[in-house]
């Protein structure tokens, strides 16, 4: 730890602060914004613009009686949303905010944790991810909800897959798996969208069906299968579940910005300020998706996911490969 | 062309954002009705001051809600309210049970009562939702805008 245990102490708090604060006003603008491309005004009343809408919202499910259906696993049941909500909090530790910064005499890094594998371990907790959602699925004690949890998590296995291949594309140009690295490799040339447009396209198409987000939201589409994993589900821990949906939204819109958008590199403005310009704007696209896109059908959803997805992924993995291999890369 | 498609609804979507939405801010603005437009009923006076109604019943028999009260009284000479022979002593019709068809205002003879533009009528009890002939006669407290039959 080349860094004192204080500094990390209050950088996590701050972060972690920082991420709560944004989910709650990614919910506000979600609901804002789908207003307005439907023509009506989204919450206005809660305070001016409606910024208090979070903050009633969290009030009223607090308020909710916190209960576990009979015929449940009371351990399970109480587990996985918790395991959903630390996979996608703790994502936050390995995205870059910036280089290194002076702070009274201190040199603070502005990442968490600068791992020499960030991308792996991204990957990783998404993978424990999956686990809060089986695990809620099948704690709920109903079978709807296990057919929703096994449907979201093949989903979500299947575009995984695709979503790897994507970005190791860029890992081949950048030479590392971590962040900081990736970032500053893109401060030297261009940013790695204009090198592999075809994974960045396939990334934001993956994490689209990662976060469950429309058109790929079927396995928790309310007319379909009620809420899948969620139905059983009420007050904090619906609360936590959807956190856990918002962050990990956020948290993949900032990995697409770290790696095809040039992270928090960028002329004028301090390094943080551009990540979040960056994050806002692919939250917007992902915004505009679901205002847009009619839901897909399961099935053509995986078939999409196998038949479509992953070969390209494959195609753009050799072509990246072969072109680095034959060094014209540099 | 499937994604020619889906790229132009998102051009849709990307510019009903950019233009003003068709949300009328209710309360601080209200939509304007229709001038026939079937709300709060009233009874009317004539010019000189007494009561169009005479306590025929014409409307409770026409109200399909069964929602109007009327007890008639004869006109004394020194008490006369209306110019026929009998006047409604008590005139109640309770809003809870209206649905307000407009049938009570077809059925009168005399142009007594009418059904006017107002709707904003919640009340905490249900009590306070039977209206009186007092209340009747008085005018709107909260009149609604009303827009023109020519759109």
């Amino acid at each position: 730890m080349d860094e004192a245990f204080l500094v990390i102490l209050i950088k996590a708090v701050v972060v972690v602060f920082v991420l709560i604060t944004a989910f709650a006003y990614t919910l506000l603008w979600e609901r804002k914004l789908i207003g307005r491309f439907q023509a009506r005004y989204g919450p206005n009343r809660t305070g001016p613009v409606g910024y208090m809408q979070p903050l009633a919202d969290v009030v009223k499910l607090i308020f909710k009686e916190d209960f576990v259906p009979q015929g449940a696993n009371r351990v399970l049941f109480q587990l996985a949303p918790m395991i959903s909500v630390v996979a996608a909090v703790t994502a936050v530790a390995v995205i870059p905010f910036g280089g290194s910064i002076d702070l009274w005499g201190h040199n603070v890094e502005l990442v968490g944790a600068d791992l020499n594998i960030g991308v792996l371990f991204l990957f990783a907790l998404s993978g424990l991810g999956f686990y809060g959602l089986i695990l809620g699925g099948w704690a709920s004690g109903n079978k709807y909800s296990l057919l929703g949890a096994a449907r979201t998590a093949a989903q979500l296995v299947s575009y995984e897959v695709a979503m790897g291949l994507s970005v190791i594309g860029v890992v081949l140009m950048a030479q590392s798996l971590s962040l900081v690295d990736i970032v500053n490799a893109q401060a030297d040339t261009a940013w790695y969208v204009v090198f592999q447009p075809l994974a960045f396209v396939i990334f934001v198409i993956a994490a689209v069906a990662e976060t469950n987000r429309a058109p790929f939201d079927l396995p928790e589409a309310e007319s379909e299968l009620v809420g899948g994993y969620h139905t059983e589900y009420g007050g904090l821990k619906f609360a936590m579940f959807f956190l856990a949906e918002y962050v990990s939204m956020i948290i993949i819109s900032a990995f697409g910005a770290t790696l095809f958008l040039g992270g928090f590199s960028g002329p004028l403005l301090p390094g943080w300020l551009w990540l979040a310009i960056k994050v806002a704007g692919l939250l917007f696209l992902f915004i505009w998706l679901r205002a847009t896109l009619p839901r897909l059908r399961y099935d053509r959803l995986m078939k999409f996911g196998w038949k479509v997805l992953l070969p390209l992924a494959t195609l753009n993995l050799v072509v990246t490969a072969v072109v680095v291999a034959l060094g014209f890369a540099n | 062309m499937a994604l020619e498609d889906s790229l132009k609804g998102f051009a849709v979507t990307f510019r009903t954002m950019l233009k003003k939405p068709e949300t009328i801010g209710y309360p601080e603005r209200k939509t304007p009705v229709f001038p026939r437009f079937r709300g709060r009923h009233r009874l009317w006076l004539h010019d000189n001051g007494l009561e169009k109604c005479v306590g025929c019943s014409l409307c409770v028999a026409a109200c399909p809600a069964d929602c109007i009260r009327v007890v008639a009284e004869e006109n004394t000479p020194e008490h006369r309210v209306s110019p026929g022979e009998r006047y409604a002593r008590i005139y109640e019709i309770n809003m809870a049970r209206c649905i307000f068809c407009g049938y009570c205002e077809l059925a009168c003879p005399f142009d007594a009562i009418t059904l006017e533009n107002e709707y904003e009528m919640s009340e905490r009890t249900r009590g306070d939702l039977i209206y009186d002939k007092e209340m009747l006669l008085a005018p709107h407290p909260k009149p609604v805008p009303v827009r023109s039959e020519v759109p």
